[in-house]
């Protein structure tokens, strides 16, 4: 069943064009890892699917069918897609328990569902937390305040599987993250995965892709898609780099 | 085709005022208090009310609160109602002392002089002024100053009673006193109390003040609070203003702290159409420590003013502040904070921070930290941010399901608890927490028993 269809998609930043003409089509049940050099657009791409505010000059984006570029962050969020920043946010002041208690229960309104009672809520913030091997002792911590940019990696897996996302798009998780690290946020993405779920892996290198076994590549480079094909394409990108690509491109 | 507008004149108002009250003024005070008053009077009549001009009215233009039709009441007071039949703190788990001051008196005046636990003495500070002379002689008067505001000089003239609290030396008060000061009349009134707190060496006391208005006239209250700190006392104070938004208050504290004494403050302003705060503070002994809190929640057309002076006079003292304030609608305000560290004042370490957060923008906040520096071994920094939400913090949250009215909401709360955090009286915490929270989701937050009766 087809989830996501991006078509043509345009977006500009500060009078740029970032993405000039960006096309993906993502079934529920596959992992897309997306691979690029820098500032080909991969992070436009993940902010753009979020809602950030951007401007959109051309395209589409349909998400179930509808467009999903007219809904709000908090909508896309409640319908599902979930983005794992790459720098994700330290907001002192709010609870990491307040934080994904008013979450969580926004969706389950969402769903019709009644919100967790505090003693459910703890039960599955517990359950999760060893999923994702997160120090109990950042959880009672203000959201990412302090936390090292590993443990804000960590927290980022650990708010997706709190939320259980149906479209998970992540943005260079993988980034700064030890074997150890790599390999626990590896395994929070492979617990989520079913059949009515997708993943969207953004990510720079291949190493994340040793855990997390995609079952299309594609290569973004300037704005676009350039290349596509399964997980040896990630490999050859690793072996080669990305030169060859853009002369490909260039050509 | 000219009109003539007869032009209110508010000193020559009180001049008079004072003339033709003396008398009844003096009889409802305490001798020691009505020797003071020539003096103030003479002062007040030289400077006259502050104005705009300036630099520390810069931004409150002050005469539009003195309303030439708030009527005075230096008389005996006629309470026609029995005050716990219309009030009672309803904050679950406040074990307090209770004290009122209904329309800046003293609620029982006959009542005698309370003593509490380990000798320490509360009570009118006019009935103070006649059974403890001694002491009272000894500090009435004499912190406050009328060099930074006139204002203070036209309560000393006026002022017939307030709330007198005494803490020898090494006395612990374990429960918080709290002063509850009531507005409440069948005409527009101006009250003007005198507090008089002293801490001997050794002592400890917290005491929590809680501004309310019963009635809905417009009230003006220009309050005085003299604090003496001595040596290894430790005093706090939370002082939560939340009077309806016809009333204005003019609030003056001054503080003295001897060596290694340490005293928090705290204020939490969230309702008040006009609210200026002056808070001086002159750090008289070595190692003495001081923190200035406050939080103001502002919307519709308040006004709040927040003026402090830390005044390091010794080597060896911290003082820290700190104000945070969420101005929404055409609410306005002011933060004017300067540290002094005189020449002698070395080793001094002082800090000042003030966080405002704009939410529309006809909101508007004046923000001046200032640094007066003669010693040349001292450790002082400043800061000052106005700015609206963090849009990265707001688009966080959005992005994992939470809609933008909460994600704001969190924000903002997450913003004024760094202030709330620190009050020392929990349950009082647990209080303005809930309120500070009601108050940002627009929610009436006035404690229950007092909404009734307020707008």
């Amino acid at each position: 069943m087809q989830m996501l269809k991006i078509k043509d998609l345009r977006v500009t930043i500060e009078d740029q064009e970032i993405l000039k003409g960006f096309n993906l089509e993502v079934n529920a049940g596959e992992v897309h890892a997306i691979m690029g050099p820098n500032g080909s657009g991969k992070s436009t791409l993940a902010a753009v699917l979020a809602g950030r505010d951007l401007t959109v000059t051309g395209g589409k984006v349909l998400y179930n069918g509808e467009d999903l570029l007219e809904k709000s962050p908090e909508q896309r969020a409640k319908e599902g897609i979930f983005l794992g920043f790459q720098y994700p946010i330290e907001i002192p002041g709010v609870s990491m328990v307040n934080f994904l208690k008013t979450a969580v229960n926004e969706l389950r309104e969402s769903r019709g569902e009644k919100p967790l009672s505090a003693s459910d809520f703890l039960k599955l913030m517990r359950e999760k937390k060893e999923l994702v091997e997160i120090d109990s002792t950042l959880t009672n911590r203000s959201v990412n305040e302090g936390f090292s940019g590993g443990e804000k990696k960590k927290n980022e897996i650990f708010q997706m599987a709190m939320l259980e996302p149906k479209l998970a798009i992540l943005d260079e998780t993988d980034s700064g993250l030890d074997i150890d690290a790599l390999r626990i946020v590896a395994n929070g993405v492979n617990k989520l995965k079913s059949k009515e779920r997708a993943s969207i892996v953004i990510t720079h290198y291949q190493r994340l892709l040793d855990y997390i076994v995609p079952d299309f590549v594609h290569v973004l480079y300037d704005g676009r898609i350039v290349k596509s094909g399964d997980k040896d394409l990630a490999l050859l990108l690793e072996e080669k780099g990305y030169e060859w690509i853009k002369e490909e491109a260039g050509a | 085709m000219s009109t003539v507008k007869q032009e209110y004149d508010v000193k020559k108002h009180f001049l008079e005022l004072f003339r033709e009250n003396r008398s009844v003024i003096d009889s409802g005070s305490a001798p020691l208090m009505n020797k003071q008053r020539e003096g103030a009077i003479e002062e007040f009549e030289r400077l006259g009310i502050p104005s705009q001009k300036s630099e520390k009215y810069r931004y409150a233009d002050i005469n539009g609160v003195f309303n030439p039709n708030l009527s005075k009441s230096f008389g005996v007071q006629k309470v026609s109602f029995n005050i716990h039949d219309i009030f009672e703190c309803d904050i679950p788990d406040l074990d307090t002392n209770l004290i009122l001051l209904v329309n800046g008196r003293y609620f029982n005046k006959e009542e005698p002089l309370r003593e509490l636990q380990g000798g320490i003495i509360t009570g009118s500070l006019a009935r103070a002024s006649k059974d403890m002379p001694q002491i009272v002689e000894k500090y009435y008067n004499s912190a406050a100053s009328t060099e930074d505001d006139s204002l203070v000089a036209l309560n000393t003239a006026f002022a017939q009673d307030g709330v007198f609290i005494y803490l020898p030396k090494d006395a612990v008060l374990e429960k918080p006193l709290q002063i509850v000061n009531i507005m409440i009349h069948e005409t527009d009134l101006m009250a003007q109390h005198r507090n008089l707190f002293i801490a001997e060496e050794n002592s400890s006391a917290k005491v929590v003040v809680c501004d309310h208005t019963l009635s809905p006239n417009k009230f003006l209250t220009n309050g005085v609070t003299e604090i003496y700190a001595a040596s290894n006392s430790n005093f706090d104070l939370s002082k939560i203003q939340n009077e309806h938004n016809g009333s204005a208050q003019l609030s003056h504290t001054f503080l003295e702290q001897e060596s290694e004494s340490t005293v928090f403050t705290n204020t939490v302003s969230l309702h008040g159409g006009f609210v200026r705060n002056n808070m001086f503070v002159r750090l008289n002994g070595e190692g003495s420590e001081n923190h200035t809190l406050g939080l103001y929640l502002a919307d519709k057309t308040q006004y709040i003013d927040n003026y402090v002076k830390i005044d390091h006079a010794s080597p060896g003292c911290s003082s820290r502040q700190l104000f945070k304030g969420v101005m929404d609608d055409q609410a306005s305000g002011s933060f004017n904070g300067t540290i002094v560290a005189r020449k002698d004042a070395q080793k001094t370490n002082a800090y000042q921070a003030n966080n405002n957060i704009l939410l529309t923008d006809d909101a508007r906040i004046n923000s001046r930290p200032q640094l007066e520096i003669y010693a040349d071994d001292v450790k002082c920094s400043h800061g000052s941010t106005t700015g609206q939400l963090d849009e990265n913090a707001m688009f966080y949250m959005r992005s994992r399901g939470i809609p933008e009215r909460e994600a704001r909401l969190l924000l903002m709360y997450a913003f004024a608890y760094e202030v709330v955090n620190q009050i020392h009286v929990k349950p009082l915490r647990l209080r303005i927490d809930d309120l500070v929270n009601k108050r940002l989701r627009g929610e009436l937050s006035r404690c229950n028993n007092c909404a009734m009766n307020c707008e």
